[in-house]
């Protein structure tokens, strides 16, 4: 990935690339509620949505306008402009740290093209060389959304919800750091693209198998990061209503929904570029279709985890952080150094 | 011309958020605006190319000390406005004068700009985390140690001071409560 062979970023580049970033999420998150529902569903023997359209693939447009339509409902004794604002920081920096990661294979827009014919499009729309480290840290950002939502509702289950947020997002964001940092060990950079290009002998080369416990340790703390299900404490139906989640309805619900969702993609492409070869070429398969292969591949791994286990007690998710997972991956990164040093 | 612009837009969204911080009387505006400011602080250090000191702000600042004193504030009604009662003339006026003497000697700052040499250049062709952290192994080793060696006295500290009445029940108020071990089939 010599920067010198690609044609030169512009700004109108970027800026295609943002509005191609937000609206293919946005519409993944939404077309990943129907994945999640179908995929639940075969695992538990049934059909799931089957009824509006054909196969059920409209439901994705009947859950729209269900949400479209509610009623948007601000709480009488709630601190308002809060309330209304954390939906928003859940979303926008679920896809603010889309912004570093890469998301499509690069493309120049063909020349018939009006206005925008030309137009080289990157791969990653700000390709700052401290990639990893920016995305952690914009979803360690993520945490205001579910916490500020929870105390701005006047509602003891919010509270509850955002309280679970704090301890659960700050002490496996410990894990995550940790886990990624054996590899970044490795490679001896915190950008994507030298993760790519470190991983371009075939599979063998792939970080994953000199990292497996790295490995593991990520996928587990990105669930708990995502709030997905053995972790998702924050919105545990059947102990705190909907936690953080429980005033919001139509719309503003919509958003933490799509910020989950974006974030889900993240932690997938993270896992996909660091541990699992990135997009480089494997035998026949060409780079785009192997990457879109991985990211899919981890995202059904969230379904398929989330179909087979059940939900944690808060204590013992606080267990599983500190007392195995933390000392894990600290006595991985020791190992690690001490096979480098050798 | 980007950078000016996005130089004076942070700028001005970055001191409105902490005058929010300093005049609100709500509990959640002051923590959110603090929140908000330290994240467009950090974009200060994108702007002069620094993108790890940018990002370390990001992690340490926004994700970790805010997020406790988020933490700290699940124990008050954070939706009601506090009374402050603070009438005390002297410290406005001591910390007023502090503020003037600091931003006159920001605004001075740039007459000397130019006998300003850096003692510990940026070494050419390294990136940032690397520039950062030969700095920190060579010329800052022994304070960078002894802040490793203060976080873990406060660590044992924050340990000692939890665990104290660890096998005191605060719901049945006894003493030398069982503590209930699971066996390993029951955690998982």
């Amino acid at each position: 990935m010599e920067a010198a062979v690609l044609p030169e970023v512009t700004s109108a580049g970027v800026i295609i690339k943002a509005i191609i970033i937000l609206a293919v999420i946005a519409a993944i998150a939404g077309f990943g509620t129907f994945i999640e529902r179908k995929v639940l569903a075969f695992m538990q023997r049934r059909l799931g949505p089957m009824h509006v359209g054909p196969y059920g693939i409209l439901q994705l447009v009947a859950d729209g306008i269900k949400l479209f339509t509610k009623e948007d409902i601000v709480p009488q004794h709630s601190n308002k402009i809060i309330f209304k604002i954390a939906p928003v920081i859940t979303a926008a920096t679920a896809f603010i740290a889309l912004a570093s990661v890469p998301v499509f294979p690069d493309f120049t827009i063909p020349q018939w093209v009006p206005l925008l014919g030309g137009v080289f499009v990157p791969s990653i729309a700000a390709d700052i060389n401290i990639g990893i480290l920016f995305v952690l840290g914009m979803m360690a950002a993520g945490l205001y959304g579910p916490l500020l939502a929870g105390m701005a509702q006047a509602n003891k289950w919010g509270i509850i919800g955002s309280a679970r947020t704090a301890i659960q997002f700050l002490s496996y964001e410990v894990v995550t750091g940790l886990s990624i940092l054996a590899p970044i060990m490795l490679v001896g950079s915190l950008s994507l693209v030298d993760f790519n290009t470190y991983q371009t002998g075939g599979l063998t080369s792939w970080i994953l198998w000199q990292q497996p416990v790295a490995f593991v340790l990520f996928l587990i703390a990105g669930f708990a990061e995502t709030n997905r299900t053995p972790f998702d404490l924050l919105e545990h139906e059947a102990e705190i209503i909907s936690g953080y989640a429980t005033e919001y309805s139509g719309l503003r619900w919509g958003l933490f929904f799509i910020g989950e969702y974006a974030n889900m993609v993240t932690v997938s492409i993270l896992a996909a570029v660091v541990f699992m070869g990135g997009y480089n070429d494997l035998g026949f398969l060409p780079g785009w279709l192997m990457i879109i292969l991985k990211i899919a591949f981890v995202f059904f791994f969230m379904l398929w985890v989330r179909a087979s286990w059940p939900h944690i007690r808060p204590d013992q998710l606080m267990w599983l952080c500190w007392k195995v997972l933390m000392p894990i991956a600290v006595i991985n990164v020791v190992i690690t150094g001490l096979f480098m040093m050798v | 011309m980007y950078e000016q612009i996005a130089f004076y837009l942070f700028s001005v969204l970055t001191i409105g958020l902490f005058l929010v911080t300093v005049l609100s009387k709500n509990l959640l505006y002051a923590m959110t605006s603090l929140a908000a400011g330290m994240v467009l602080v950090s974009g200060f250090f994108f702007l002069l190319g620094a993108d790890f000191l940018g990002v370390v702000q990001l992690i340490v600042y926004v994700g970790a000390v805010m997020a406790l004193y988020a933490f700290a504030m699940m124990f008050f009604d954070a939706t009601k406005d506090t009374k402050e009662n603070n009438t005390n003339g002297s410290w406005i006026f001591l910390l007023g004068g502090l503020t003037a003497l600091l931003l006159v000697m920001m605004f001075a700052a740039p007459i000397f700009s130019e006998s300003v040499v850096a003692s510990y250049p940026s070494v050419e062709g390294a990136t940032n985390p690397q520039n950062v952290g030969m700095v920190l192994f060579t010329k800052y080793l022994i304070p960078f140690e002894v802040a490793a060696v203060m976080l873990l006295v406060a660590m044992i500290a924050g340990i000692i001071l939890a665990g104290k009445k660890m096998d005191h029940s605060l719901t049945t108020n006894e003493d030398n409560i069982e503590v209930k071990t699971l066996s390993k089939e029951e955690e998982l």
